[in-house]
């Protein structure tokens, strides 16, 4: 379990976390998701004890990770894939890590079959594509066996074979029990493998909660209707207070009265309806409604020609 | 989580196992890139060609120097005097040593698996400090028996178990041993490689030049508590007015000029290393 208690971290001027607070359970797979400049990668720094918090706490299992003697056991991170010595073997850079913290060389072996490197164990990392870097990372994150993990954009420059491995790799290590802390700003893949959000904009919290509450709670505003009479209908629905679009092929876009609503409306008044449905949205509107106003460095909307 | 490994190493969880887990990660690292053996093995052609082809020179020249040159002519210094040119090589090793895990970003994960900060940098110094010193003490023999041999006859030169002759090649390897952890403090301190060579090479060889335009004896000596100057005290067989009437210091207080630059940077390094962000 990793505790944030009004974390806040402030470089120079600029105030990368502004007083967070949030918990990560174990048995999940939790989503931290924001724009880039949002401040995901300065609270995992923090988090891992390599930025010290400006005020605010934010502990590992209750403790600090600055005071952990083998942390490696407790926690496992990978930050930056490339973040590594080109002229040294695969085998030596988690070697040098195990070391470190008294694991065994047999577990440096079994690691990288984990990830499916034994092949390359010998060659030097310079040489290896940014996929393989990315799996050496991981591999360096589960040599500890550990019961915290946290991967920053794990699956950046990853091919869709590399993806889908990480993505059961996190879901299998949250189904064991374990703390599992994962960064993006791709909606999509978040839709896909967490079940727990966190979204983060300028350095705030701007929701805490399950993946599908996040996504039901911002559903079913929206209705889409078509009908034998698109024209009348949506006179008639603009009359009971509702916004209405006219799509081109006549599909009706309502806003303001419930798909119940509409449809006793229509029944009231003899119209012949095809389709009612409530639109379901996707985790990126959903995440686009949320952080709309805390996009750091936004592109200026493009002017109506 | 299920694993052995997890119960096995934390019952130990003692200093001194804390101390040999980060020990042995340290030596890994250095043992497992090739910049290390590199540039010790340039390092060894620098100085042992060196000492062949200077105590030549004055071999060559011996019937023709004047009597006063002859009683200045120090022939360990001359053996040994490729040092400083091979201090560039071992000083840039001692900044790369710390800079390349820097600008890799790889010190983050050391950071990580060790969040003991100040005992990664210490155990890292430690482990350089001793490999260094070995590999450059051995050189800087090697390097006073050629150059001695070059001399002979007709030239000075003198026997190892001569009075101060031992510290002087003793001092060789020391003298090599501070200049590189003058540059990991350095590369702690600035992380950047360039930066930290800028640095380094600044101290040794830009300063010393730098204060030769004071006026007056004051750069004189000024001059003697560089580390360039005043460590080399410790690589010459005549001190004082006997090579040039420069340095008085003598060998061991001259060191200690060395040393205390060393200690120095090695205090801002810890000091800096725990309350940077990593």
């Amino acid at each position: 379990m990793i505790e944030a208690r009004k974390l806040r971290k402030v470089y120079g001027r600029t105030v990368a976390v502004d007083g967070i607070d949030f918990q990560v359970k174990p048995g999940h797979v939790t989503g931290f998701l924001g724009p880039n400049g949002a401040g995901k990668s300065t609270t995992m720094r923090m988090i891992l004890g390599l930025d010290l918090p400006t005020s605010g706490t934010v502990t590992v299992d209750g403790r600090r990770y600055q005071g952990t003697v083998w942390p490696l056991h407790e926690v496992g991170a990978l930050l930056d894939a490339r973040a590594m010595h080109p002229g040294r073997s695969a085998y030596n850079h988690l070697w040098a890590l195990a070391a470190a913290n008294g694991i065994a060389r047999r577990r440096v072996a079994e690691v990288l079959d984990q990830v499916g490197l034994t092949s390359v164990a010998r060659k030097r990392v310079g040489g290896f594509s940014l996929g393989m870097s990315q799996r050496l990372g991981i591999a360096g994150a589960l040599l500890g066996d550990p019961g915290t993990l946290l991967f920053d954009e794990p699956v950046n420059g990853l091919d869709p074979d590399g993806i889908l491995w990480i993505r059961t790799l996190m879901r299998s290590l949250a189904a064991e029990g374990r703390t599992v802390l994962v960064s993006s700003h791709l909606m999509s893949e978040m839709a896909l493998t967490a079940d727990h959000l966190l979204v983060i904009g300028r350095g705030r919290l701007l929701a805490d909660t399950p993946l599908a509450e996040l996504i039901a709670r911002k559903s079913g505003e929206r209705v889409v209707v078509r009908a034998a009479d698109p024209g009348r209908l949506a006179a008639d629905l603009r009359v009971a207070a509702a916004r209405v679009t006219t799509e081109p092929d006549g599909t009706l876009s309502v806003l303001g009265l419930e798909s119940r609503q509409i449809g006793e409306l229509a029944a009231g008044r003899g119209h012949v309806l095809y389709q009612l449905r409530d639109v379901t949205v996707s985790l990126e509107e959903a995440y686009f409604r949320l952080t709309g106003e805390s996009v750091e460095f936004r592109a200026p909307a493009p002017v109506a020609a | 989580m299920s694993a052995p490994a997890r119960t096995a190493s934390r019952t130990g969880a003692s200093l001194e196992t804390r101390f040999r887990a980060t020990a042995r990660s340290e030596w890994v690292k250095f043992r497992s890139v090739r910049s290390g053996p590199a540039v010790l093995l340039s390092t060894a052609v620098v100085l042992l060609a060196g000492a062949w082809l200077i105590c030549h020179g004055y071999r060559d020249g011996w019937a023709t120097m004047s009597p006063a040159g002859r009683a200045s002519f120090d022939p360990v210094f001359m053996s040994l005097r490729a040092i400083e040119g091979a201090q560039l090589f071992v000083g840039a090793l001692g900044v790369i040593t710390v800079t390349g895990e820097y600008t890799s970003g790889l010190i983050r994960g050391t950071f990580i698996a060790t969040p003991q900060r100040a005992q990664v940098i210490a155990l890292k110094a430690v482990i350089f400090a001793a490999v260094v010193w070995a590999w450059c003490t051995l050189l800087s023999f090697a390097a006073f028996f050629l150059g001695q041999a070059a001399l002979s006859s007709p030239a000075k030169h003198v026997a190892i178990g001569a009075p101060g002759v031992l510290t002087a090649v003793f001092g060789g390897g020391l003298y090599l041993t501070a200049v590189g952890l003058l540059g990991l403090f350095t590369g702690v301190l600035l992380r950047r490689t360039t930066g930290a060579l800028a640095a380094l090479f600044g101290i040794l060889l830009v300063l010393p030049e730098a204060l030769g335009l004071l006026p007056g004896t004051l750069s004189q000596h000024l001059a003697e508590f560089l580390p360039d100057n005043g460590g080399e005290e410790i690589f010459h067989l005549l001190h004082g007015g006997l090579h040039g009437g420069e340095y008085t210091l003598g060998p061991w207080p001259g060191f200690a000029v060395d040393a205390a630059w060393v200690a120095a940077a090695a205090a801002a390094a810890f000091v800096l290393v725990r309350r940077r962000d990593a």
